[in-house]
């Protein structure tokens, strides 16, 4: 009887699904009863814009835009997207800590449609074939709601589409985001911008327990391969090679043994040159005078600076000459969230346009420091009126300059429409950090993803940097050591003895 | 026919749902990873592994340093305030007692960060003694939790035994020695597990005090995120094993002392 029943409803299940389906499968027109998609979006923390702006917030461009953000993106996309395309859709937002994090939640079984992690994480997961490519539509420069490829920037999309991962470009797996490169943000009254150039500024012993290094093993690493490799990356005859970039590129990702045992050798002495590994203290500590120069990335640079210039405290960004990590987060769709529904997906692909919409690229931009890949187009120019509202000379301002950034906008650098008539004082500083001229744009590498053996390799160095050595144990604490436990069994003895 | 009767250990399924969900079964999932490889396999390499690397048995021996010399610490600085207050005959004693647990209310990192500006006023720079900093930032933190158990054992004591002790010619020394001390044990026991044990994984505390030699905890987290599930919860299950028999060894000593008097500890 009682398994009668149970086939009974579950052909009742069977028959509201299809009713279900049926109800989603009415073509273009608006059906009432239709249940909204769920988007389930993860990003970083404090990486898109929330909204609540004050008053004073408001950007207003002298081509006429004003910029404000009232609600978080994420809400305004639900009332987009109804508004564009007639169709209800739910966004679930979350966020992550850290790409290993992420990559931890996508194995334990966590479902995400679109989520935001670094370059490397992308190739881990573009090589473990969980992406989704974007579909043909996406990249239809004549539909006026494909933000993203109309106003995406040219440097960012060719660095895409020359990267490949299993003869496949990255650019049809993610949609770029953010993206900046690493530096040392540094004190200009207590170090030189020479001393600053350079990654071995960590291991010098003028700032000894005075520079601070990155707390996770890509950055340490890469700075450990700048310093083991500079003669090579500074000689002429490499810098001057044809194929510069990609042996460059080669260099920076050098991951053989030996490599690896000479970086574990240098970092162990650079952990006792550093004054400490941060993730976020650096920039505070930094404004408060603890440390003169900090392992930075662009953004967090653009922040510390902008806080220290608050407090008449001035910081620099100075870019290593060895080279430099040229890095991004980009949007990419999740096989395992997507699912096959093609409702799903459009969803996604909106709402990576719908962040590509300059004026949202802006205030993204404004909310979260770094740089957008969005640069508009000829007919938007909100980007770079941005940039020029942001650090364009005013009238009264003397010692100017012209400041290319065209191999950003237009692709390039000579393009007379994009030079920023700044002020000489900001080389080394926010505009510096957050649009790199091109000669250093021309040293960045991009780090890969390690595969399981270099990774599982890599890893270990790091532990074994960061554990205590029990070879440092002074032979005092050793003695003392011995002399405590032979009192102990000595009084344990008698104690034993007595009773 | 099956009536429901309410009885009163049934009061306990609440709790043992939530012991099966978040106790047992993670604990399960923890040693499942602990004995598999990469493949599901089933293997003792990271028990072996973790005995045989200089960085697990370094980092257990920094560990350990750390939660032993902050213990001391807290130990010789609790036991004289505990035995003070629980002896004097202040009528507000409970506000004083409260002094000194107060901190324990303000947030955690809120308290951490203001040391650091403190040590950094009196150090000028905080790398200069990372291993004394973390010292005076557990000691800082865990104090509370030495003074209290020591403080109560000492308010319960027999008042009456120390005046025997007087009476039959000791002095306050001998009383303290004999007397007051070893009834006193039971509470320094706890104390000390209440401090030792989160003091070996606390590595908040190090990390916010620019430490960055990693402790137990740490270790772990750093395999972790190397996505070595396997070592990491290894590592883990033997922390686990260390405080367990540390607590078996403990309870132990408690008991035998709390039965009779006569046998001190400490070379009594």
């Amino acid at each position: 009887m009682q398994a009668v029943k149970k086939i009974g409803s579950m052909a009742l299940g069977a028959a509201a699904s299809g009713a279900a389906a049926a109800c989603c499968f009415c073509g273009g027109v608006v059906c009432a009863r239709e249940a909204p998609v769920t988007l389930r979006v993860c990003s970083w923390e404090e990486y898109i814009d929330l909204g609540e702006w004050d008053e004073e917030d408001t950007i207003e461009l002298e081509n006429g835009n004003v910029i404000f953000g009232e609600r978080p993106l994420y809400e305004e996309f639900e009332d987009w997207y109804r508004e564009t395309y007639g169709r209800e859709v739910r966004v679930e937002y979350s966020c992550f800590g850290t790409n290993e994090d992420l990559y931890n939640q996508l194995n334990l079984g966590d479902t995400y449609d679109l989520v935001c992690p670094s370059e490397y994480m992308i190739m881990k997961l573009m090589a473990e074939d969980r992406l989704l490519p974007y579909s043909d539509s996406f990249y239809d420069e004549d539909n006026p709601y494909n933000y993203y490829i109309s106003n995406v920037s040219p440097f960012i999309q060719s660095t895409l589409e020359s990267n490949e991962i299993g003869g496949e470009s990255w650019s049809k797996y993610a949609a770029g985001y953010m993206w900046g490169i690493t530096g040392v943000l540094y004190n200009p009254e207590l170090v030189t911008e020479e001393e600053a150039s350079t990654w071995a500024i960590f291991g010098n012993p003028k700032f000894y327990r005075q520079v601070t290094l990155k707390d996770n093993v890509r950055d340490s690493y890469f700075a450990a391969l700048g310093i083991l490799k500079a003669d090579e990356l500074m000689d002429d005859a490499f810098v001057h090679s044809a194929d510069y970039r990609e042996r460059l590129a080669d260099v920076m990702n050098d991951v053989s043994p030996e490599t690896i045992g000479q970086a574990q050798d240098l970092l162990n002495g650079l952990m006792d040159n550093v004054y400490s590994l941060e993730t976020d203290s650096g920039k505070a500590d930094m404004i408060t005078g603890k440390i003169v120069a900090n392992y930075q990335w662009s953004g967090d640079a653009v922040y510390a600076m902008d806080q220290a210039d608050e407090e008449d405290f001035v910081l620099k960004f100075a870019v290593p000459r060895e080279s430099t990590n040229l890095w991004f987060d980009g949007w990419v769709m999740l096989k395992s969230g997507i699912d096959g529904s093609a409702e799903r997906q459009h969803a996604a692909e909106a709402f990576v346009n719908f962040l590509s919409r300059t004026d949202n690229a802006v205030r993204n931009m404004y909310y979260i420091g770094y740089t957008s890949a969005i640069a508009g187009n000829a007919r938007d120019d909100t980007m770079y009126e941005y940039l020029n509202w942001c650090y364009g000379a005013g009238e009264e301002d003397e010692d100017l300059m012209d400041y290319p950034v065209g191999y950003f906008f237009s692709g390039d650098n000579s393009d007379a429409d994009y030079l920023v008539k700044t002020t000489r004082s900001q080389m080394g500083r926010q505009l510096y950090s957050q649009y790199p001229p091109e000669d250093v744009m021309s040293r960045t590498a991009i780090m890969r993803y390690f595969d399981a053996e270099a990774n599982r390799a890599i890893n270990r160095m790091w532990i074994n940097v960061r554990c205590f050595d029990i070879d440092d144990v002074p032979t005092g604490v050793w003695m003392a050591l011995l002399a405590g436990l032979l009192v102990l069994v000595g009084t344990g003895y008698r104690n034993s003895k007595r009773r | 026919m099956n009536k429901f009767r309410f009885q009163r250990s049934q009061l306990c399924i609440p709790y043992g749902l939530f012991l099966v969900c978040f106790v047992l079964a993670p604990l399960i999932v923890i040693i499942y990873y602990a004995f598999t490889d990469g493949e599901g396999q089933f293997t003792l390499e990271n028990l072996l592994g973790f005995f045989s690397s200089p960085n697990t048995i370094g980092t257990l021996a920094y560990s350990f340093g750390i939660a032993a010399a902050t213990t001391c610490i807290c130990l010789m600085l609790a036991y004289p305030i505990a035995y003070i207050l629980a002896r004097s005959r202040i009528r507000h004693r409970s506000v004083i007692l409260m002094i000194f647990i107060m901190p324990m209310w303000i947030n955690f990192t809120l308290r951490i960060t203001a040391l650091k500006e403190i040590l950094t006023m009196i150090e000028g720079n905080l790398a200069y003694h990372p291993f004394m900093n973390t010292l005076i930032g557990m000691t800082y933190d865990f104090l509370p939790f030495m003074i209290l158990p020591i403080y109560t054992t000492l308010l319960k004591l027999d008042g009456s035994l120390l005046e025997a002790a007087a009476d039959l010619g000791a002095d306050t020394v001998q009383t303290f020695m004999k007397v007051t001390l070893p009834l006193s044990v039971p509470g320094i026991i706890s104390g000390i597990v209440m401090v030792f044990l989160p003091s070996m994984t606390n590595y908040v505390v190090l990390d916010m005090l620019y430490n960055s030699t990693y402790i137990m905890g740490s270790l772990i987290g750093a395999y972790f995120s190397a996505y070595d599930w396997h070592n990491g919860s290894m590592i883990a299950l033997i922390l686990l094993a260390i405080i367990l028999v540390f607590t078996l060894f403990t309870n132990r000593y408690a008991d035998e002392d709390a039965g009779s008097s006569r046998g001190g500890v400490l070379g009594g």
